[in-house]
């Protein structure tokens, strides 16, 4: 025990023979200025590491990270209003193509009534035209049958009349036939 | 007894218990024995150089790559630097922001040099009153010297409370004065006041784990109390930083 801590009491009034501390090592105030010398040059090391590299690389960052961000805000905000513009445009390209196509079809429909309509008058027409034809050679066949018949009667009567033992007056048989026909 | 029992706890001869909780804070040159001077390289020394090689290594190391999505070191980086930032902007306002590497120094300082102060064996520095003590002056000497300059003698109405009637305001002026000056001593005690309890309470119950039946009791309490100083270590650097904080803001704005 005697020989070993000689070395230790060298150390100063705050430490014991042993090594160990006497009181309060934080109260040693032999030690003060050693502590206080690190202390000033670390705080300096560490003022200087801060204010002139890591504090403003980290705002740096801070500040581009900001700004990335609003960037990339902005663009899907820009982006978002194109593809509204693009569905706009879609939806009226949509509506004028309907429009057109009814337009078309109007047309087609209208031109098919305008064909359909001519040709169903030329039909007409046509159908009149041989309906008059018809009609025309009608009247004429009865006209013609009208006739046959009052001659067919005419000469019946004479000849009834003459086989009654009559004697056939042209003039009157063929009044008579006549009265008959318009009774 | 060997040489190397030095420092040790609850050495001591017949087996009896013997503690020295306080055997943790003395400072000896790192290279040898010998007197320790001023300019002597010590544990001091050593803890100090690791504490801004540490900080160097978050701050700078850790966000070498700028990158825009943070890395997880440069997310801690970053999450500092708001968290400060933040405190100086809210305490003391848009102009103490110029004050701000400053505050940053002390925070990183104090919390690197209480978190290494609890690897095991480690030397904590913050927990020496030589240190705190140029920590806390410092800052209150900054605060005053800059409240004057600031705002002139009219700094000097920081004591008198408008606020109060008027019979009240001398004797207002003496407690707020009192107050001020004391304000260094409590800014630096508290740090290491709380720092070395919790260190020298850690010691005396590992003391204690030499008796095998309340080793495991022991044990538990050093896991407790470990816990215990991690938050410490945490909060006292948190505290000491926003009383920056408050001070500066008085001096910045000294009429409340």
């Amino acid at each position: 025990m005697a020989t070993e801590p000689i070395t230790k009491e060298v150390a100063g009034t705050c430490v014991d023979a042993g090594g160990s501390a006497l009181g309060m090592p934080q109260l040693c105030f032999d030690w003060w200025g050693n502590q206080i010398f690190w202390l000033v040059i670390a705080l300096v090391a560490i003022y200087f590491i801060l204010a002139r590299i890591a504090l403003p690389r980290i705002a740096s960052v801070l500040a581009e990270r900001q700004g990335t961000i609003m960037n990339d805000i902005a663009a899907a905000e820009d982006l978002k209003r194109k593809a509204e513009e693009a569905e706009k445009a879609y939806d009226k390209a949509l509506a004028d193509a309907r429009a057109e196509a009814q337009t078309i079809a109007q047309k087609a429909r209208d031109e098919i009534k305008a064909d359909l309509d001519d040709a169903m008058a030329r039909a007409d027409a046509e159908i009149a035209a041989k309906a008059a034809e018809s009609e025309k050679a009608i009247s004429d066949i009865r006209a013609s049958a009208m006739e046959s018949v009052e001659v067919v009667a005419r000469d019946t009567a004479e000849a009834i009349v003459t086989a009654l033992g009559g004697k056939a007056d042209a003039a009157a048989i063929s009044d008579a036939v006549t009265n008959r026909m318009k009774g | 007894m060997a040489t190397e029992t030095h420092g040790a706890e609850g050495h001591g001869e017949g087996g009896g218990l013997v503690f020295h909780p306080m055997d943790q804070f003395i400072v000896e040159p790192l290279f040898g024995y010998g007197e320790v001077g001023m300019f002597t390289i010590t544990n001091v020394t050593l803890w100090l150089f690791l504490a801004v090689l540490a900080i160097a290594g978050l701050m700078v190391v850790g966000t070498s790559k700028r990158a825009i999505v943070p890395t997880r070191s440069q997310s801690i980086a970053e999450l500092a630097y708001g968290f400060v930032h933040k405190m100086v902007e809210d305490v003391t306002g848009k102009d103490g922001l110029v004050y701000f590497p400053y505050i940053m120094t002390l925070f990183l300082f104090i919390v690197f040099a209480n978190f290494l102060g609890l690897i095991p064996m480690s030397f904590t520095t913050t927990s020496h009153f030589a240190v705190t003590v140029v920590l806390a002056l410092a800052v209150f000497l900054t605060v005053t010297i800059l409240g004057f300059l600031k705002n002139g003698a009219s700094f000097l109405e920081l004591f008198w409370v408008s606020s109060a009637p008027l019979p009240l305001r001398p004797i207002l002026a003496v407690i707020e004065l009192i107050s001020y000056f004391v304000r260094p001593v409590s800014h630096s005690i508290r740090l290491a006041g709380n720092v070395m309890a919790g260190h020298a309470v850690i010691k005396v119950f590992a003391g204690f784990a030499a008796i095998a039946a309340i080793s495991p009791i022991s044990v538990l309490a050093i896991t407790a109390m470990y816990g215990l100083e991690v938050l410490v270590a945490f909060i006292q650097a948190y505290v000491f930083t926003i009383l920056t904080c408050v001070y500066l803001k008085d001096a910045l704005h000294p009429h409340h």
